[in-house]
């Protein structure tokens, strides 16, 4: 488990001057060989720790580790780690091939083995063929790749991604998403990817780190922080949810818009105020009778996979739906969701508290059946 | 139809601008280097270009403008940088450019008065005991003070070259393992020559025929082509010489401008 561990930030805070801190006591451990995901919204601090890691810019507090090592102090040339930039950063005046062989030359390799190299990572990112073409005349799409080779030509032990995929337009981001995460399985390196699109997180990655106002709000596997979110940002940022606040009437038992439903969370204090989410994936058209909750559509969206349609009850709350049935603007529906799609949120709750929370009903759970 | 007339229209100012200030002078200094002193047409001038006086004057304006160039590259290249990474950069910029607002006479004049027998200088080199120098009159003084003059016009380019540079760039090279040598070497500099370039060309072809500040600074021990092309029409007389001598420079100052001509890169 210990030298599992590439990366380990303990209590790491970034501040300039007097503004409040980019990153405030930010502790979290990176294991080898897995893809992982900064994910937050511009100006959270993710691409801050992606600077200190690859060792552009230094903590003002706590300590960075690699392979166990501290290197707060290690400049960026001397890491075993390599970046691919949001805006790629080739190198204007040299050619693809020179631009992938730079860190080799540096490293005053022979030319024979640089040409090896280089050859091997073009074909890695199917960029055979290209060596010889300036950078000005390769697409977007082509240029990401040349940094994508650039960096896992040197073998680094971990490469940093910097939102690299947010200039690229949708089809072939989505393509290059399946290339990314197939490219770090066959190399086996560490990943590690900032975005602020929620989507390529869950697509892509091993385990999610979600970020806001530099701090971590929650960490874990993607399915767990779309299940389980622990904050209303989390809950929120990841997909789209319904959020309203209701009242834990004891476990297994909640109410929200005035009526009490069965759930499937527990831990909580008798009557304690909660937050509750349900995905609007979750949410199925029924008739009026059936439906657990009752809503007139609002509006409705064809979003080509699903219908958006927005349904408004009788306390004003909104209810965001996606469905592939077609409702029609006006009509009272029903709406109808299991009670597995309940997920209630403690206030103010910390992503340790949450996991004791969970570890005890859970166990709570398993004695009681 | 009306558009192109006015676009006709407008063209006019700079056509006429063109005819009187380039075309037509320039014609004259080619139709005056080939007459001689009593006016009979005639290729002597040329001919004359030709002997070792000559050709060792055009060979001393290279050698000058050359060390000029040369010093001042090395002076503003890394006061650019410098200016490139303080926080008010615009301001430190003006600060610099500020004396080449000032009249050249009046800049000379000032250093006839600080280099002088009983200047700062030889003040300063008295103090500290070395003793009085001539320094008025010398090479040194010659090039000290061009250096002084150009080096705005220099630094200008550079730093504009140098701040138009994508910071990322640097970071990437550092990321792959450059040290900071290495990245200036193989990064920053290759990225910034277009600046360089223009740079020496407006150092080096003025400086190639500069006059005054031979005769003021360099007290007409320094003989450059400037100084022969003045000297030939206001104090020979020779019109058709001092035209030779201006159409060879002419020539120079086309092959230097299509020598170091910027070619200009995308991305």
């Amino acid at each position: 488990m210990e030298n599992n561990t590439i990366i380990q930030f303990k209590h790491v805070t970034k501040q300039f001057d007097n503004d409040p801190p980019v990153l405030d006591d930010v502790s979290f451990e990176i294991e080898r060989g897995k893809f992982y995901t900064l994910l937050g919204p511009s100006g959270c601090g993710k691409t801050t720790i992606l600077r200190l890691i690859a060792g552009f810019t230094e903590p003002s507090k706590g300590e960075i580790f690699f392979n166990g090592k501290k290197i707060n102090d290690l400049p960026a040339n001397k890491r075993q780690v390599n970046t691919v930039f949001q805006d790629y950063a080739l190198f204007p005046h040299l050619n693809v091939f020179e631009n992938v062989a730079f860190g080799l030359r540096i490293k005053k390799l022979k030319n024979a083995e640089i040409h090896a190299k280089v050859k091997e990572a073009l074909s890695f990112v199917n960029l055979s063929g290209y060596e010889n073409r300036e950078i000005r005349e390769m697409s977007g799409g082509q240029r990401q790749r040349v940094a994508i080779a650039r960096a896992i030509v040197n073998e680094p032990e971990v490469i940093l991604l910097d939102e690299p995929l947010s200039a690229l337009d949708l089809k072939l981001r989505t393509e290059m998403q399946y290339e990314l995460r197939e490219l770090q399985r066959r190399l086996g390196i560490t990943f590690i990817f900032v975005t602020h699109d929620q989507e390529e997180a869950l697509a892509m990655s091993d385990e999610i780190f979600v970020i806001n106002k530099g701090t971590i709000q929650q960490s874990g596997t993607p399915t767990d922080i779309y299940d389980e979110p622990i904050n209303r940002f989390v809950a929120d940022f990841i997909g789209e949810s319904n959020i309203v606040s209701g009242k834990m009437i004891k476990d297994y038992l909640v109410e929200f818009v005035g009526r009490e439903f069965e759930c499937v969370d527990g831990g909580f204090d008798a009557n304690e105020p909660v937050e509750i989410v349900i995905r609007p994936e979750d949410l199925e058209i029924t008739s009026l009778e059936r439906g657990k909750l009752q809503v007139r559509v609002d509006s409705q969206l064809f979003r080509g996979v699903h219908y958006e349609i927005c349904g408004i009850d009788k306390d004003g709350n909104e209810w965001l739906v996606h469905s592939t049935k077609k409702a029609k603007v006006g009509d009272e529906i029903g709406l109808y969701f299991d009670p597995e799609a309940i997920h209630v949120m403690r206030l103010g709750e910390t992503e340790e508290e949450f996991d004791r929370r969970i570890e005890i009903y859970a166990d709570v759970d398993r004695h009681g059946k | 139809m009306e558009n192109k007339l006015t676009r006709n229209l407008y063209k006019i100012p700079y056509l006429l601008w063109i005819l009187l200030f380039v075309i037509v002078p320039i014609a004259l200094v080619l139709y005056y280097s080939f007459f001689n002193i009593e006016g009979d047409f005639t290729f002597t001038n040329y001919r004359k270009f030709f002997t070792p006086v000559y050709l060792q004057m055009t060979l001393s304006s290279f050698w000058y403008a050359f060390l000029i160039t040369a010093i001042s590259l090395i002076i503003a290249y890394p006061t650019a940088l410098l200016l490139t990474k303080t926080k008010h950069k615009q301001l430190w910029l003006l600060l610099i450019i500020v004396p080449s607002w000032i009249n050249l006479l009046l800049k000379a004049y000032a250093f006839l008065g600080i280099f002088g027998t009983y200047g700062i200088a030889n003040s300063f080199l008295k103090i500290i005991g070395i003793g009085q120098q001539q320094i008025l009159f010398t090479d040194f003084s010659f090039v000290f003070v061009s250096v002084y003059i150009f080096i705005p016009f220099m630094i200008l380019p550079i730093f504009n070259s140098l701040n138009e540079l994508n910071p990322t760039l640097i970071d990437a090279a550092n990321d792959l393992g450059a040290s900071k040598w290495t990245t200036f070497r193989r990064v920053i500099f290759p990225l910034t020559i277009d600046g360089v370039k223009s740079g020496c060309q407006v150092t080096f072809i003025p400086a190639l025929s500069l006059f005054m500040l031979t005769r003021l600074i360099a007290g007409n021990r320094v003989i450059t082509l400037g100084t022969a092309i003045e000297q030939h029409f206001l104090v020979t007389q020779d019109w058709g010489m001092g035209s030779t001598i201006a159409v060879f420079l002419i020539i120079i100052m086309v092959l230097i401008m299509l020598m170091t001509n910027t070619k200009k890169r995308g991305v």
